[in-house]
Protein backbone atom coordinates (compact mmCIF):
# COMPACT_ATOMS: atom_id res chain seq x y z
CA UNK A 1 0.00 0.00 0.00
CA UNK A 2 2.77 2.10 0.82
CA UNK A 3 4.64 1.92 -2.50
CA UNK A 4 0.77 2.86 -4.26
CA UNK A 5 0.30 5.95 -1.97
CA UNK A 6 3.89 7.29 -3.14
CA UNK A 7 3.32 6.53 -6.55
CA UNK A 8 0.00 8.20 -5.89
CA UNK A 9 1.52 11.12 -4.79
CA UNK A 10 4.90 11.16 -7.38
CA UNK A 11 3.78 9.47 -10.35
CA UNK A 12 5.88 8.21 -13.09
CA UNK A 13 5.59 9.42 -16.58
CA UNK A 14 2.96 11.78 -15.84
CA UNK A 15 2.12 14.80 -18.61
CA UNK A 16 1.15 15.05 -22.23
CA UNK A 17 4.11 14.12 -24.48
CA UNK A 18 5.24 17.16 -26.63
CA UNK A 19 5.67 14.34 -29.79
CA UNK A 20 3.57 11.47 -29.92
CA UNK A 21 2.18 9.46 -32.99
CA UNK A 22 -1.28 8.10 -30.58
CA UNK A 23 -3.22 9.01 -27.81
CA UNK A 24 -6.34 7.53 -25.93
CA UNK A 25 -8.25 8.40 -23.30
CA UNK A 26 -10.51 6.25 -20.86
CA UNK A 27 -12.83 7.36 -18.60
CA UNK A 28 -14.74 4.93 -15.53
CA UNK A 29 -18.46 5.93 -15.26
CA UNK A 30 -18.18 4.44 -11.94
CA UNK A 31 -15.26 6.25 -10.41
CA UNK A 32 -14.71 9.12 -12.11
CA UNK A 33 -10.89 7.72 -12.93
CA UNK A 34 -9.96 10.07 -16.52
CA UNK A 35 -6.47 8.74 -18.24
CA UNK A 36 -5.25 9.57 -21.12
CA UNK A 37 -2.39 7.61 -22.54
CA UNK A 38 0.39 9.08 -25.24
CA UNK A 39 2.53 7.21 -26.91
CA UNK A 40 5.59 7.59 -29.27
CA UNK A 41 6.70 4.58 -31.77
CA UNK A 42 9.40 3.47 -33.37
CA UNK A 43 10.17 0.61 -34.92
CA UNK A 44 7.67 -1.72 -33.67
CA UNK A 45 8.86 -0.73 -30.13
CA UNK A 46 7.36 2.11 -27.57
CA UNK A 47 10.03 4.67 -28.15
CA UNK A 48 8.11 7.26 -25.18
CA UNK A 49 5.32 6.96 -23.15
CA UNK A 50 3.62 9.25 -20.81
CA UNK A 51 -0.51 9.25 -18.83
CA UNK A 52 -2.30 12.41 -17.70
CA UNK A 53 -5.29 12.39 -15.74
CA UNK A 54 -6.50 11.46 -12.14
CA UNK A 55 -8.85 8.90 -10.40
CA UNK A 56 -7.74 6.43 -7.17
CA UNK A 57 -4.65 5.45 -5.81
CA UNK A 58 -5.00 2.25 -7.92
CA UNK A 59 -5.56 3.61 -11.15
CA UNK A 60 -2.84 6.47 -10.52
CA UNK A 61 -0.11 3.70 -9.63
CA UNK A 62 -1.26 1.46 -12.12
CA UNK A 63 -0.68 4.05 -14.53
CA UNK A 64 2.46 4.79 -13.33
CA UNK A 65 3.60 1.15 -13.32
CA UNK A 66 2.42 0.36 -16.92
CA UNK A 67 3.81 3.20 -18.66
CA UNK A 68 7.28 2.31 -17.31
CA UNK A 69 6.78 -1.15 -17.80
CA UNK A 70 5.72 -0.48 -21.56
CA UNK A 71 8.87 1.32 -22.06
CA UNK A 72 11.06 0.09 -24.97
CA UNK A 73 8.09 -3.20 -25.16
CA UNK A 74 7.36 -3.95 -28.70
CA UNK A 75 3.66 -2.66 -29.45
CA UNK A 76 3.09 -7.15 -30.44
CA UNK A 77 3.88 -7.61 -26.82
CA UNK A 78 1.80 -4.70 -25.08
CA UNK A 79 -1.50 -5.75 -27.62
CA UNK A 80 -1.03 -8.98 -26.22
CA UNK A 81 -1.33 -8.03 -22.53
CA UNK A 82 -4.13 -8.54 -20.23
CA UNK A 83 -6.14 -8.54 -17.08
CA UNK A 84 -3.52 -11.52 -15.68
CA UNK A 85 -0.32 -9.52 -16.74
CA UNK A 86 -1.71 -6.36 -15.03
CA UNK A 87 -2.13 -8.47 -11.92
CA UNK A 88 1.51 -9.40 -12.20
CA UNK A 89 2.92 -6.48 -13.04
CA UNK A 90 0.76 -4.86 -9.65
CA UNK A 91 1.56 -7.40 -7.55
CA UNK A 92 -2.19 -7.97 -6.46
CA UNK A 93 -5.67 -8.48 -7.53
CA UNK A 94 -8.68 -5.98 -7.00
CA UNK A 95 -12.73 -6.94 -6.32
CA UNK A 96 -14.73 -6.45 -8.80
CA UNK A 97 -15.94 -3.08 -7.59
CA UNK A 98 -12.59 -1.82 -8.32
CA UNK A 99 -11.32 -3.83 -11.46
CA UNK A 100 -11.54 -1.14 -13.79
CA UNK A 101 -9.49 0.74 -11.77
CA UNK A 102 -6.64 -1.38 -12.42
CA UNK A 103 -7.55 -2.29 -16.12
CA UNK A 104 -8.30 1.29 -17.35
CA UNK A 105 -4.35 2.04 -18.01
CA UNK A 106 -3.89 -0.81 -20.73
CA UNK A 107 -7.16 -0.17 -21.87
CA UNK A 108 -6.11 3.16 -22.90
CA UNK A 109 -2.48 2.24 -24.10
CA UNK A 110 -4.05 -0.26 -26.23
CA UNK A 111 -6.29 2.09 -27.59
CA UNK A 112 -3.71 4.25 -28.31
CA UNK A 113 -1.46 2.10 -30.08
CA UNK A 114 -4.24 1.26 -32.15
CA UNK A 115 -4.58 5.14 -32.70
CA UNK A 116 -1.41 5.49 -33.73
CA UNK A 117 -1.03 2.82 -36.19
CA UNK A 118 -4.49 4.33 -37.76
CA UNK A 119 -2.89 7.62 -38.33
CA UNK A 120 -0.19 6.37 -39.88
CA UNK B 1 -36.82 10.26 20.36
CA UNK B 2 -36.74 7.02 18.66
CA UNK B 3 -34.04 4.77 20.33
CA UNK B 4 -31.53 3.74 17.50
CA UNK B 5 -30.78 0.52 19.82
CA UNK B 6 -33.90 -1.03 19.86
CA UNK B 7 -34.76 -0.27 16.20
CA UNK B 8 -31.86 -2.04 14.79
CA UNK B 9 -32.72 -5.42 17.00
CA UNK B 10 -35.13 -5.35 13.86
CA UNK B 11 -32.82 -5.40 11.03
CA UNK B 12 -30.99 -8.61 10.68
CA UNK B 13 -28.22 -7.72 8.66
CA UNK B 14 -27.34 -4.80 10.77
CA UNK B 15 -25.45 -7.74 12.90
CA UNK B 16 -23.52 -8.57 9.94
CA UNK B 17 -19.54 -8.21 10.21
CA UNK B 18 -17.49 -7.14 7.59
CA UNK B 19 -14.07 -7.99 6.71
CA UNK B 20 -14.23 -9.28 10.92
CA UNK B 21 -15.63 -5.63 12.17
CA UNK B 22 -19.41 -4.71 12.91
CA UNK B 23 -20.82 -3.34 9.80
CA UNK B 24 -21.64 0.14 9.69
CA UNK B 25 -24.19 1.14 7.20
CA UNK B 26 -23.91 4.65 5.94
CA UNK B 27 -25.10 4.64 2.44
CA UNK B 28 -28.87 4.79 3.26
CA UNK B 29 -29.14 7.48 0.04
CA UNK B 30 -28.40 4.92 -2.12
CA UNK B 31 -30.94 2.11 -0.32
CA UNK B 32 -31.82 1.55 3.24
CA UNK B 33 -31.73 -2.09 5.32
CA UNK B 34 -35.25 -3.75 5.58
CA UNK B 35 -36.74 -4.67 9.04
CA UNK B 36 -37.86 -8.09 9.92
CA UNK B 37 -41.18 -7.01 9.55
CA UNK B 38 -41.07 -6.37 5.78
CA UNK B 39 -39.23 -9.85 5.04
CA UNK B 40 -41.82 -11.81 7.03
CA UNK B 41 -44.19 -9.66 4.92
CA UNK B 42 -43.01 -10.37 1.58
CA UNK B 43 -41.78 -14.16 2.71
CA UNK B 44 -45.62 -14.72 4.17
CA UNK B 45 -47.27 -13.38 0.80
CA UNK B 46 -45.18 -16.33 -1.39
CA UNK B 47 -45.65 -18.81 1.86
CA UNK B 48 -49.38 -18.45 2.39
CA UNK B 49 -51.26 -16.49 -0.65
CA UNK B 50 -49.28 -15.91 -3.96
CA UNK B 51 -51.44 -16.24 -6.51
CA UNK B 52 -52.02 -12.90 -9.43
CA UNK B 53 -53.44 -10.35 -8.75
CA UNK B 54 -57.25 -9.09 -10.11
CA UNK B 55 -60.06 -11.09 -12.04
CA UNK B 56 -58.38 -14.41 -9.68
CA UNK B 57 -62.26 -16.09 -8.64
CA UNK B 58 -60.21 -17.99 -5.85
CA UNK B 59 -59.97 -16.77 -2.28
CA UNK B 60 -55.66 -16.87 -2.63
CA UNK B 61 -56.25 -14.67 -5.64
CA UNK B 62 -58.66 -12.28 -3.40
CA UNK B 63 -56.19 -11.95 -0.52
CA UNK B 64 -53.51 -11.34 -2.89
CA UNK B 65 -55.50 -8.20 -4.52
CA UNK B 66 -56.75 -7.70 -1.12
CA UNK B 67 -53.47 -7.04 0.52
CA UNK B 68 -51.94 -5.23 -2.78
CA UNK B 69 -54.78 -2.57 -3.10
CA UNK B 70 -54.35 -2.19 0.60
CA UNK B 71 -50.33 -1.07 -0.01
CA UNK B 72 -52.22 1.44 -2.12
CA UNK B 73 -54.76 2.80 0.50
CA UNK B 74 -51.20 2.89 3.00
CA UNK B 75 -49.47 5.18 0.68
CA UNK B 76 -51.99 7.13 -0.16
CA UNK B 77 -52.34 8.18 3.55
CA UNK B 78 -48.96 8.35 4.35
CA UNK B 79 -48.63 11.08 1.50
CA UNK B 80 -51.83 12.81 1.94
CA UNK B 81 -53.32 11.57 -1.27
CA UNK B 82 -56.73 11.55 -2.14
CA UNK B 83 -57.31 7.88 -2.73
CA UNK B 84 -55.97 5.10 -4.65
CA UNK B 85 -56.31 6.51 -7.61
CA UNK B 86 -53.65 8.91 -7.17
CA UNK B 87 -51.35 6.38 -6.30
CA UNK B 88 -49.17 4.47 -9.68
CA UNK B 89 -46.85 1.81 -8.79
CA UNK B 90 -43.76 1.65 -10.71
CA UNK B 91 -40.47 0.11 -10.71
CA UNK B 92 -38.70 2.87 -8.56
CA UNK B 93 -38.27 7.21 -9.12
CA UNK B 94 -36.79 7.05 -12.17
CA UNK B 95 -39.36 4.46 -13.86
CA UNK B 96 -42.03 7.48 -12.25
CA UNK B 97 -40.10 10.25 -13.76
CA UNK B 98 -39.75 8.62 -16.75
CA UNK B 99 -43.63 7.75 -16.98
CA UNK B 100 -44.55 11.77 -17.34
CA UNK B 101 -41.80 12.37 -19.37
CA UNK B 102 -43.21 9.88 -22.01
CA UNK B 103 -47.06 9.42 -21.06
CA UNK B 104 -47.49 13.05 -20.31
CA UNK B 105 -44.61 14.45 -22.01
CA UNK B 106 -45.74 12.74 -25.54
CA UNK B 107 -49.36 14.37 -25.29
CA UNK B 108 -48.43 17.65 -24.01
CA UNK B 109 -45.20 18.97 -25.20
CA UNK B 110 -44.56 20.56 -28.24
CA UNK B 111 -41.99 22.21 -30.38
CA UNK B 112 -40.23 25.31 -28.67
CA UNK B 113 -41.87 24.64 -25.09
CA UNK B 114 -39.81 24.82 -21.87
CA UNK B 115 -39.35 22.45 -19.38
CA UNK B 116 -37.64 23.39 -16.17
CA UNK B 117 -35.42 21.25 -13.91
CA UNK B 118 -32.30 22.51 -11.73
CA UNK B 119 -28.62 21.88 -11.24
CA UNK B 120 -28.74 19.50 -8.60
CA UNK B 121 -31.07 17.25 -9.79
CA UNK B 122 -29.96 13.04 -9.88
CA UNK B 123 -29.29 11.85 -13.30
CA UNK B 124 -33.37 10.30 -13.15
CA UNK B 125 -34.66 14.08 -13.13
CA UNK B 126 -31.88 14.77 -16.29
CA UNK B 127 -31.79 12.07 -18.39
CA UNK B 128 -35.77 11.84 -19.23
CA UNK B 129 -36.26 15.51 -20.19
CA UNK B 130 -33.66 15.53 -21.88
CA UNK B 131 -34.80 12.95 -24.30
CA UNK B 132 -38.39 14.37 -24.42
CA UNK B 133 -36.99 17.66 -25.34
CA UNK B 134 -34.83 15.89 -28.06
CA UNK B 135 -38.07 14.15 -29.61
CA UNK B 136 -39.95 16.97 -29.66
CA UNK B 137 -37.57 20.14 -30.25
CA UNK B 138 -38.86 21.44 -26.65
CA UNK B 139 -36.33 23.49 -24.76
CA UNK B 140 -34.81 22.35 -21.68
CA UNK B 141 -33.64 24.78 -18.84
CA UNK B 142 -32.06 24.79 -15.36
CA UNK B 143 -32.75 26.58 -12.13
CA UNK B 144 -28.99 27.45 -10.92
CA UNK B 145 -27.51 26.71 -7.84
CA UNK B 146 -25.77 28.97 -5.60
CA UNK B 147 -22.36 28.82 -3.51
CA UNK B 148 -24.50 27.47 -0.11
CA UNK B 149 -25.66 24.68 -2.84
CA UNK B 150 -29.18 25.93 -2.14
CA UNK B 151 -31.34 26.60 -5.52
CA UNK B 152 -31.22 30.39 -6.47
CA UNK B 153 -34.29 32.11 -6.47
CA UNK B 154 -33.65 34.86 -8.83
CA UNK B 155 -32.98 31.78 -11.26
CA UNK B 156 -35.95 30.23 -10.85
CA UNK B 157 -37.90 33.03 -11.84
CA UNK B 158 -36.13 33.55 -14.58
CA UNK B 159 -36.64 29.78 -15.38
CA UNK B 160 -40.66 30.47 -14.92
CA UNK B 161 -40.64 33.80 -17.28
CA UNK B 162 -40.57 31.43 -20.05
CA UNK B 163 -43.94 30.10 -19.60
CA UNK B 164 -41.94 26.73 -18.78
CA UNK B 165 -45.38 23.36 -19.30
CA UNK B 166 -43.55 21.27 -16.32
CA UNK B 167 -41.29 22.41 -13.79
CA UNK B 168 -39.64 19.25 -12.23
CA UNK B 169 -37.38 19.59 -8.78
CA UNK B 170 -35.65 17.61 -6.38
CA UNK B 171 -37.22 17.73 -2.85
CA UNK B 172 -33.62 16.96 -1.15
CA UNK B 173 -30.43 16.43 -2.78
CA UNK B 174 -28.69 13.54 -2.96
CA UNK B 175 -25.37 15.02 -2.53
CA UNK B 176 -25.63 17.92 -0.41
CA UNK B 177 -28.43 16.88 1.46
CA UNK B 178 -29.62 20.39 0.91
CA UNK B 179 -33.77 20.64 1.16
CA UNK B 180 -35.53 22.84 -0.95
CA UNK B 181 -38.31 24.69 0.01
CA UNK B 182 -41.34 23.19 -2.08
CA UNK B 183 -43.95 24.97 -0.87
CA UNK B 184 -42.61 28.06 -1.67
CA UNK B 185 -41.62 27.01 -4.83
CA UNK B 186 -44.88 25.33 -5.70
CA UNK B 187 -46.81 28.69 -5.11
CA UNK B 188 -44.51 30.65 -7.86
CA UNK B 189 -44.70 27.75 -9.99
CA UNK B 190 -48.28 27.43 -10.33
CA UNK B 191 -48.77 31.17 -10.73
CA UNK B 192 -46.87 30.69 -14.01
CA UNK B 193 -49.57 28.22 -14.97
CA UNK B 194 -46.81 24.96 -15.15
CA UNK B 195 -47.18 21.74 -13.71
CA UNK B 196 -45.12 20.45 -10.33
CA UNK B 197 -43.32 17.31 -10.51
CA UNK B 198 -41.35 16.77 -7.41
CA UNK B 199 -38.79 14.10 -6.71
CA UNK B 200 -39.06 12.47 -3.29
CA UNK B 201 -36.59 9.87 -3.55
CA UNK B 202 -34.38 11.35 -0.88
CA UNK B 203 -37.14 13.21 1.34
CA UNK B 204 -40.11 10.89 1.49
CA UNK B 205 -38.23 7.87 3.34
CA UNK B 206 -36.49 10.85 6.03
CA UNK B 207 -39.16 13.51 6.84
CA UNK B 208 -43.02 13.62 6.85
CA UNK B 209 -44.22 14.54 3.31
CA UNK B 210 -47.68 15.44 2.65
CA UNK B 211 -48.77 16.07 -0.91
CA UNK B 212 -51.44 18.83 0.15
CA UNK B 213 -49.22 20.29 2.37
CA UNK B 214 -46.66 21.01 -0.24
CA UNK B 215 -49.33 21.64 -3.27
CA UNK B 216 -47.06 19.60 -5.50
CA UNK B 217 -49.12 18.29 -8.54
CA UNK B 218 -47.19 15.08 -9.43
CA UNK B 219 -44.46 13.26 -6.63
CA UNK B 220 -42.02 10.37 -7.48
CA UNK B 221 -40.23 8.17 -4.66
CA UNK B 222 -38.57 4.61 -4.21
CA UNK B 223 -39.33 1.71 -1.93
CA UNK B 224 -36.18 0.39 -1.44
CA UNK B 225 -34.97 3.79 0.54
CA UNK B 226 -37.74 4.02 2.69
CA UNK B 227 -37.04 -0.02 3.81
CA UNK B 228 -39.23 -1.34 1.18
CA UNK B 229 -38.00 -4.05 -1.05
CA UNK B 230 -36.51 -3.01 -4.54
CA UNK B 231 -38.44 -2.86 -7.33
CA UNK B 232 -41.17 -1.11 -6.41
CA UNK B 233 -41.56 2.63 -6.67
CA UNK B 234 -44.05 5.30 -6.48
CA UNK B 235 -46.08 8.28 -8.57
CA UNK B 236 -48.75 10.36 -7.10
CA UNK B 237 -50.32 12.42 -9.04
CA UNK B 238 -53.67 14.80 -9.03
CA UNK B 239 -56.84 12.30 -10.40
CA UNK B 240 -57.56 15.00 -13.44
CA UNK B 241 -53.68 14.87 -14.44
CA UNK B 242 -53.66 11.22 -14.21
CA UNK B 243 -57.24 10.69 -16.17
CA UNK B 244 -56.21 13.39 -19.13
CA UNK B 245 -52.85 11.72 -19.55
CA UNK B 246 -52.36 8.89 -22.14
CA UNK B 247 -51.34 5.09 -20.54
CA UNK B 248 -47.67 4.95 -20.21
CA UNK B 249 -47.33 1.08 -21.27
CA UNK B 250 -50.26 -1.12 -22.94
CA UNK B 251 -50.73 -4.51 -21.96
CA UNK B 252 -52.79 -6.86 -19.49
CA UNK B 253 -54.42 -5.39 -16.33
CA UNK B 254 -54.64 -1.48 -17.77
CA UNK B 255 -57.80 -2.54 -20.01
CA UNK B 256 -61.51 -2.88 -19.54
CA UNK B 257 -62.07 -3.97 -23.04
CA UNK B 258 -60.17 -4.84 -26.37
CA UNK B 259 -61.29 -5.41 -29.48
CA UNK B 260 -58.69 -6.14 -32.45
CA UNK B 261 -59.31 -2.26 -33.41
CA UNK B 262 -59.01 -0.64 -29.83
CA UNK B 263 -59.55 -0.96 -25.93
CA UNK B 264 -60.91 0.96 -23.57
CA UNK B 265 -58.28 2.00 -20.56
CA UNK B 266 -59.01 0.48 -17.38
CA UNK B 267 -59.89 3.00 -14.19
CA UNK B 268 -57.12 4.82 -11.88
CA UNK B 269 -54.77 3.61 -11.14
CA UNK B 270 -54.72 0.65 -13.04
CA UNK B 271 -54.13 2.40 -16.60
CA UNK B 272 -51.01 3.08 -16.09
CA UNK B 273 -49.87 -0.29 -14.50
CA UNK B 274 -49.54 -2.78 -17.18
CA UNK B 275 -49.03 -6.72 -16.78
CA UNK B 276 -48.63 -8.50 -13.43
CA UNK B 277 -47.65 -5.79 -10.73
CA UNK B 278 -45.03 -6.45 -8.40
CA UNK B 279 -47.28 -8.09 -5.94
CA UNK B 280 -44.11 -8.60 -2.99
CA UNK B 281 -43.38 -4.93 -3.97
CA UNK B 282 -46.38 -3.32 -3.10
CA UNK B 283 -47.42 -6.06 0.15
CA UNK B 284 -43.58 -5.23 1.42
CA UNK B 285 -43.88 -1.43 0.82
CA UNK B 286 -46.88 -1.47 2.80
CA UNK B 287 -44.98 -3.06 5.46
CA UNK B 288 -42.40 -0.48 5.19
CA UNK B 289 -44.96 2.38 5.39
CA UNK B 290 -46.66 0.16 9.01
CA UNK B 291 -42.70 0.64 10.53
CA UNK B 292 -41.96 4.01 9.97
CA UNK B 293 -45.51 5.15 10.33
CA UNK B 294 -44.68 3.33 13.99
CA UNK B 295 -41.84 5.29 14.23
CA UNK B 296 -43.04 8.44 13.38
CA UNK B 297 -41.44 10.43 10.51
CA UNK B 298 -40.80 13.62 13.02
CA UNK B 299 -39.23 11.19 15.23
CA UNK B 300 -36.50 9.90 12.12
CA UNK B 301 -35.92 13.32 11.05
CA UNK B 302 -34.98 14.40 14.71
CA UNK B 303 -33.08 11.36 15.03
CA UNK B 304 -30.63 12.29 11.53
CA UNK B 305 -30.65 15.68 12.10
CA UNK B 306 -29.15 15.42 15.19
CA UNK B 307 -26.63 12.59 13.94
CA UNK B 308 -26.04 15.14 11.05
CA UNK B 309 -25.06 18.16 13.69
CA UNK B 310 -22.67 15.34 15.51
CA UNK B 311 -21.23 14.32 12.45
CA UNK B 312 -20.64 17.92 11.02
CA UNK B 313 -19.01 18.93 14.06
CA UNK B 314 -16.91 16.24 14.44
CA UNK B 315 -15.96 16.75 10.71
CA UNK B 316 -15.31 20.68 11.38
CA UNK B 317 -12.41 19.91 13.87
CA UNK B 318 -10.75 17.86 10.99
CA UNK B 319 -8.21 19.84 9.37
CA UNK B 320 -8.28 19.01 5.49
CA UNK B 321 -12.10 17.52 5.76
CA UNK B 322 -14.43 19.53 3.33
CA UNK B 323 -17.93 19.38 3.84
CA UNK B 324 -20.33 19.96 0.87
CA UNK B 325 -23.63 21.45 1.65
CA UNK B 326 -25.25 23.72 4.30
CA UNK B 327 -23.21 23.68 7.38
CA UNK B 328 -23.98 23.55 10.55
CA UNK B 329 -25.72 27.15 11.20
CA UNK B 330 -28.37 26.05 8.67
CA UNK B 331 -28.79 22.83 10.03
CA UNK B 332 -32.71 23.01 9.25
CA UNK B 333 -32.16 23.18 5.87
CA UNK B 334 -30.08 20.20 5.19
CA UNK B 335 -30.98 16.06 5.63
CA UNK B 336 -28.30 13.21 6.57
CA UNK B 337 -26.40 13.23 3.53
CA UNK B 338 -22.95 14.44 3.83
CA UNK B 339 -20.88 14.75 0.94
CA UNK B 340 -17.36 15.35 1.93
CA UNK B 341 -13.75 15.14 0.38
CA UNK B 342 -10.25 15.09 2.25
CA UNK B 343 -7.46 17.05 0.20
CA UNK B 344 -5.24 14.72 -2.19
CA UNK B 345 -6.89 11.20 -1.73
CA UNK B 346 -9.58 10.20 -4.32
CA UNK B 347 -13.29 9.36 -2.78
CA UNK B 348 -12.27 5.82 -4.40
CA UNK B 349 -9.82 5.29 -1.71
CA UNK B 350 -11.51 6.71 1.26
CA UNK B 351 -14.58 4.52 0.67
CA UNK B 352 -12.06 1.95 0.65
CA UNK B 353 -10.37 2.46 3.56
CA UNK B 354 -13.47 2.77 5.25
CA UNK B 355 -14.92 -0.49 4.29
CA UNK B 356 -11.38 -2.00 5.66
CA UNK B 357 -12.74 -0.64 8.78
CA UNK B 358 -16.73 -2.22 8.22
CA UNK B 359 -18.36 1.31 6.94
CA UNK B 360 -19.94 0.86 3.63
CA UNK B 361 -20.53 4.50 2.23
CA UNK B 362 -20.22 5.71 -0.93
CA UNK B 363 -18.15 6.98 -3.84
CA UNK B 364 -18.42 9.00 -6.72
CA UNK B 365 -20.53 10.96 -8.65
CA UNK B 366 -23.71 9.71 -7.47
CA UNK B 367 -25.53 9.79 -10.31
CA UNK B 368 -25.35 13.69 -10.33
CA UNK B 369 -22.41 14.25 -12.06
CA UNK B 370 -23.30 17.82 -13.22
CA UNK B 371 -24.09 18.84 -9.78
CA UNK B 372 -20.47 16.87 -8.57
CA UNK B 373 -18.70 18.41 -11.06
CA UNK B 374 -19.78 21.64 -9.85
CA UNK B 375 -18.93 21.39 -6.40
CA UNK B 376 -14.82 19.28 -7.18
CA UNK B 377 -13.39 19.68 -10.73
CA UNK B 378 -12.64 16.07 -10.57
CA UNK B 379 -16.38 15.03 -10.45
CA UNK B 380 -16.31 12.85 -7.11
CA UNK B 381 -16.91 12.95 -3.37
CA UNK B 382 -17.34 10.34 -0.77
CA UNK B 383 -20.87 10.55 0.95
CA UNK B 384 -22.07 9.28 4.30
CA UNK B 385 -25.99 9.19 4.76
CA UNK B 386 -28.11 8.32 7.61
CA UNK B 387 -30.93 6.69 8.71
CA UNK B 388 -33.60 5.72 11.78
CA UNK B 389 -31.06 2.93 12.83
CA UNK B 390 -27.83 4.40 12.95
CA UNK B 391 -25.93 5.82 16.21
CA UNK B 392 -23.21 8.25 17.11
CA UNK B 393 -21.34 5.62 18.00
CA UNK B 394 -21.35 4.62 14.43
CA UNK B 395 -20.63 8.22 13.32
CA UNK B 396 -17.61 8.20 15.82
CA UNK B 397 -16.20 4.73 14.33
CA UNK B 398 -16.89 7.21 10.90
CA UNK B 399 -14.73 9.86 12.09
CA UNK B 400 -12.17 7.53 13.21
CA UNK B 401 -11.87 5.92 9.54
CA UNK B 402 -11.17 9.76 8.37
CA UNK B 403 -8.31 10.02 10.47
CA UNK B 404 -7.32 6.91 9.39
CA UNK B 405 -7.59 8.11 5.43
CA UNK B 406 -5.33 10.96 6.63
CA UNK B 407 -2.53 8.99 8.34
CA UNK B 408 -2.07 6.29 4.99
CA UNK B 409 -2.07 8.98 3.04
CA UNK B 410 -0.03 11.57 4.59
CA UNK B 411 -2.40 14.20 5.06
CA UNK B 412 -2.04 17.52 7.40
Amino acid sequence: MEELIELYKHPHNKGKLSDYDGEAREYSQTCGDDITIYVKLENGKVKDISFDGNGCVISMSTASKLTDFAKGKSIEDLEKMGIEDIFKLMGFEVGPARLHCETISLEALQKAIKNAKERR
Amino acid sequence: MLDPYRIREDFPILKTKVNGKQLVYLDNAATSQKPRQVINAISEYYRKYNANIHRGIYKLSEKATEKYVESKEKVAKFIGARGIEEIVYTRNTTEALNLVAIAWGEANIKEGDHILISEMEHHSNIVPWQLLAKRKKAKLDYVKINSETSLEMESLKEGLEKSPKIVSLTHVSNVTGTINEIKSIAKLVHESGALFLVDGAQSLPHMPVNVEDLSCDMLAFSGHKMLGPTGIGVLYARREILDSMPPFLGGGDMIKAVSYESAIWNDLPWKFEAGTSNIEGGIGLGAAIDYLKRIGMQNIHEHEKALTEYALKRMSEIRNVEVYGYGLEKLEKRSGVISFSIKGVHPHDIAQIFDSEGIAIRAGHHCAMPLVKKLISNGSVARMSFYLYNTKEEVDKAIDAIIKVKKMFGVE
